[in-house]
C-alpha cells in the first residue's frame, strides 16, 4: 500500500524491516521467555533452562500466603467486574441513546478516570477510605477498581451500541412489544457479546492492577498483584515467574474469549 | 440544537406530545445515568478534590507545601529526574515505535492483524508483570548479560537492573505499544494514493516518504509522544523496582510522602502538579488525535 510495486527492496527497506521485527520481537520475547523460565527444573533463573519441572507451581500453591492472596485478587476482580459491567451498561445506554445537552461533557467525565494517574486516584482513595472504612476492606478495593474498569467498559459496550440498528427496536414497539419485552427480547441479545466482554476486561483490570490494592490492602487483604509486589521489592524470586504466567495466562483467555464473542456478535 | 434547547427548559414542557415524549425520554436517560455519576462523584472526584484541597489548605488557606516543592533542591532534582527520565522514554518509544507502525500499516490485512496483537498483547498483561520479566532478563546473571558474556563483548556484567537504564528499559517496553498504536491509527487514515501519485511523479521512496507520508502522520508523532510523555511522567511501579537508589520519580516521591513521612499535604502538592501537566498534555493529545472516533458518542 505504502511502497510503490516498481521499486526495488534497498538496502533502507531491508534495515526498517529488520527494525520493525527486532522491535516486534522485544515486545513479545520477555513474556514468553518468562513462562518459558516458570517451568524450569533450576534452582535460579537461568535461560534457557536446563530441565523442566512443574516446582516453582507446586511452590506457589504450596504456599498459604500466595493462595490467600490469589483468592483476595479473584474476590476483588469477580466484584470489580459485576459493579463496573452494570454500572458500564447504564452509562453507556444513556450516553449513547440519551438526547441531552453537555453528552460531550459527561463522556469526558465518565472516562477521566483513566487520564487521571493512577497513583493519583490511588493516594487519593486510600485518604478517603481510611477516614471511612480503613484499610484491608475488599470491597472498598472493588469499588476502587470499579472507578478504574468503568472507562473501558463504557467504550466497549458504547461501541457497540453505537453500531446497533435502533430500527429494531422501532419495529418490536410497531409490532406491539413493551419497553421492557423489547429491551429483553431485541436489545439483550444484541449488545449481551459487548456486555460480556466488556465484564471479562474490568475483571482483568481489576486483577491485574496494583496501585489501589498497594495503598487500601492493608496487611489482611494482600492481592496477587501486592505480593508480588513485596517480594521484588526483596529479590528477583523465581517462583514469581510462575505467577506471572499465571496472569500471562488470564490475559490470553480473556482476549480470546473477548474476540470469539466478538466474532458471535453482530 | 436551538429546538433541543427549547425542549430542555423544563417549564414549557407539554405543549406537544412529540415534546412530551422526548421529555420523558430525556429524564429515562438521565436516570440510568444516575449510578454511574453517584459512584464517579463520590468515589473518585469527591477524594480527587479532597486531595486537591488538602495540598492548599492547612490551618488556613497556605501554598507553602507548593513553595516548599518549587524552593529546596531536593525536590527540583525529583521534578528534573522525572521531565529528563519522560523525555528520554519518550525518544526511545519514538524511534522504536515509528518503524514498526509505519511498516505495519503497510501489510496485508491478515498479517497486520496478527501482528498487532503482538503489539496489544503485552499492553494487556500486567504492568508488575511485564516488569518483572525484564528483571529477569536484565540481572547480573540474566540473559542479556550472559549473552554479552559469551560473545565476549563485555568481561563483568553490566548494571541493566537497578540503575537509570533499567528504568528506562523497562518503562519503554511498558509504553511502546501506546507509541505504536497512536502512530498506526493515524497512518491508517493516510492515503496511499497521494504516495503513489508521488511515485509516479518521479520522486524515490525517500523522497515521497519524508515529503508527503511523513508530514501526514505527524498528528500521529505527536500525539504518540505526548500520550507517552504524559503517562511516564505519573510511572510508578517500574522505575521503583527497575532503576538504582537515586532514580527518584514524582510518583515515587508522593508515595514515599503519603507511607513514609506521612507527610499527607504535601504528598498532595505533588500529585496536583503531577495532574495539572497531565490534564494539560492529555488536551493537547485529544486535539491531535479524535479519541471520540474510537468511540464516537457526542453527536
Amino acid at each position: 500500500m505504502i511502497g510503490s510495486e516498481g521499486q526495488r527492496t534497498g538496502l533502507g527497506t531491508l534495515a526498517l524491516y529488520g527494525v520493525a521485527g527486532l522491535v516486534l520481537l522485544l515486545l513479545i520475547a520477555p513474556i514468553v521467555i518468562v513462562a518459558i523460565v516458570s517451568f524450569s527444573s533450576a534452582e535460579s533463573l537461568t535461560f534457557p533452562p536446563p530441565g523442566f519441572s512443574l516446582r516453582w507451581y507446586e511452590r506457589f500453591l504450596a504456599l498459604p500466603g500466595w493462595r490467600r492472596a490469589l483468592w483476595v485478587s479473584v474476590q476483588v476482580a469477580t466484584i470489580t467486574m459485576v459493579l463496573a459491567t452494570l454500572l458500564g451498561l447504564l452509562a453507556s445506554l444513556a450516553l449513547v441513546r440519551g438526547r441531552f445537552r453537555g453528552k460531550g461533557i459527561v463522556y469526558a467525565f465518565v472516562l477521566s478516570p483513566m487520564i487521571v494517574p493512577t497513583i493519583i486516584t490511588a493516594v487519593a482513595l486510600y485518604f478517603f477510605f481510611v477516614r471511612v472504612v480503613g484499610t484491608g476492606s475488599i470491597l472498598a478495593m472493588a469499588i476502587g477498581h470499579t472507578v478504574l474498569a468503568l472507562p473501558i467498559v463504557v467504550m466497549v459496550i458504547a461501541s457497540t451500541l453505537q453500531g446497533f440498528d435502533s430500527r429494531l427496536e422501532m419495529a418490536a414497539f410497531s409490532l406491539g412489544a413493551g419497553r421492557l419485552t423489547t429491551f429483553r427480547r431485541i436489545t439483550v441479545p444484541i449488545i449481551a457479546p459487548a456486555v460480556l466482554s466488556a465484564g471479562l476486561f474490568a475483571f482483568l483490570t481489576s486483577f491485574d492492577e496494583l496501585l489501589i490494592p498497594l495503598f487500601l490492602a492493608g496487611v489482611e487483604a494482600e492481592t496477587l498483584s501486592v505480593r508480588i509486589w513485596n517480594s521484588l521489592l526483596l529479590e528477583v524470586d523465581p517462583m514469581i515467574a510462575a505467577v506471572s504466567t499465571l496472569f500471562v495466562v488470564v490475559t490470553m483467555l480473556v482476549l480470546g474469549i473477548s474476540a470469539l464473542l466478538r466474532r458471535a456478535g453482530p | 440544537m436551538a429546538a433541543d434547547g427549547a425542549g430542555a427548559a423544563a417549564p414549557i414542557v407539554g405543549t406537544t406530545p412529540d415534546q412530551i415524549a422526548e421529555a420523558r425520554d430525556r429524564r429515562r436517560h438521565l436516570l440510568l445515568l444516575a449510578p454511574p455519576a453517584i459512584l464517579l462523584v463520590f468515589i473518585f472526584v469527591y477524594p480527587v478534590l479532597g486531595l486537591l484541597g488538602q495540598s492548599v489548605y492547612k490551618d488556613g488557606i497556605t501554598l507553602r507545601f507548593y513553595q516548599r516543592l518549587f524552593a529546596e533542591p531536593v525536590y527540583l532534582d525529583v521534578l528534573w529526574l522525572t521531565f529528563r527520565t519522560a523525555a528520554t522514554v519518550t525518544l526511545l518509544c519514538l524511534v522504536l515505535g515509528y518503524p514498526l507502525a509505519y511498516v505495519l500499516v503497510g501489510l496485508p490485512a491478515r498479517l497486520q492483524r496478527l501482528l498487532l496483537i503482538v503489539v496489544v498483547l503485552p499492553f494487556f498483561v500486567s504492568l508488575i508483570v511485564r516488569t518483572y520479566a525484564w528483571m529477569v532478563l536484565l540481572g547480573r546473571l540474566g540473559l542479556v548479560n550472559e549473552l554479552l558474556r559469551k560473545l565476549s563483548l563485555i568481561a563483568e556484567p553490566l548494571p541493566l537492573l537497578y540503575s537509570t537504564t533499567g528504568a528506562l528499559i523497562g518503562m519503554t517496553y511498558a509504553l511502546l505499544p501506546f507509541m505504536v498504536l497512536t502512530a498506526f491509527s493515524v497512518m491508517k487514515g493516510i492515503d496511499g494514493g497521494l504516495v503513489r501519485a508521488a511515485h509516479s511523479l518521479g520522486a524515490g521512496r525517500w523522497q515521497a516518504f519524508r515529503k508527503i507520508f511523513l508530514p501526514l502522520s505527524m498528528p500521529g508523532i505527536a500525539g504518540g509522544m505526548i500520550l507517552v510523555f504524559i503517562m511516564s511522567l505519573g510511572f510508578f511501579i517500574t522505575p521503583r523496582l527497575m532503576g538504582g537508589p537515586s532514580d527518584l520519580m514524582i510518583a515515587m516521591l508522593i508515595e514515599h510522602e503519603v507511607e513514609l513521612t506521612l507527610n499527607w499535604p504535601f504528598a498532595s502538592a505533588l500529585a496536583a502538579v503531577l495532574l495539572l501537566v497531565t490534564l494539560v498534555g492529555f488536551f493537547a493529545y485529544s486535539r491531535l488525535v479524535r479519541l471520540e472516533r474510537m468511540f464516537e458518542g457526542t453527536r
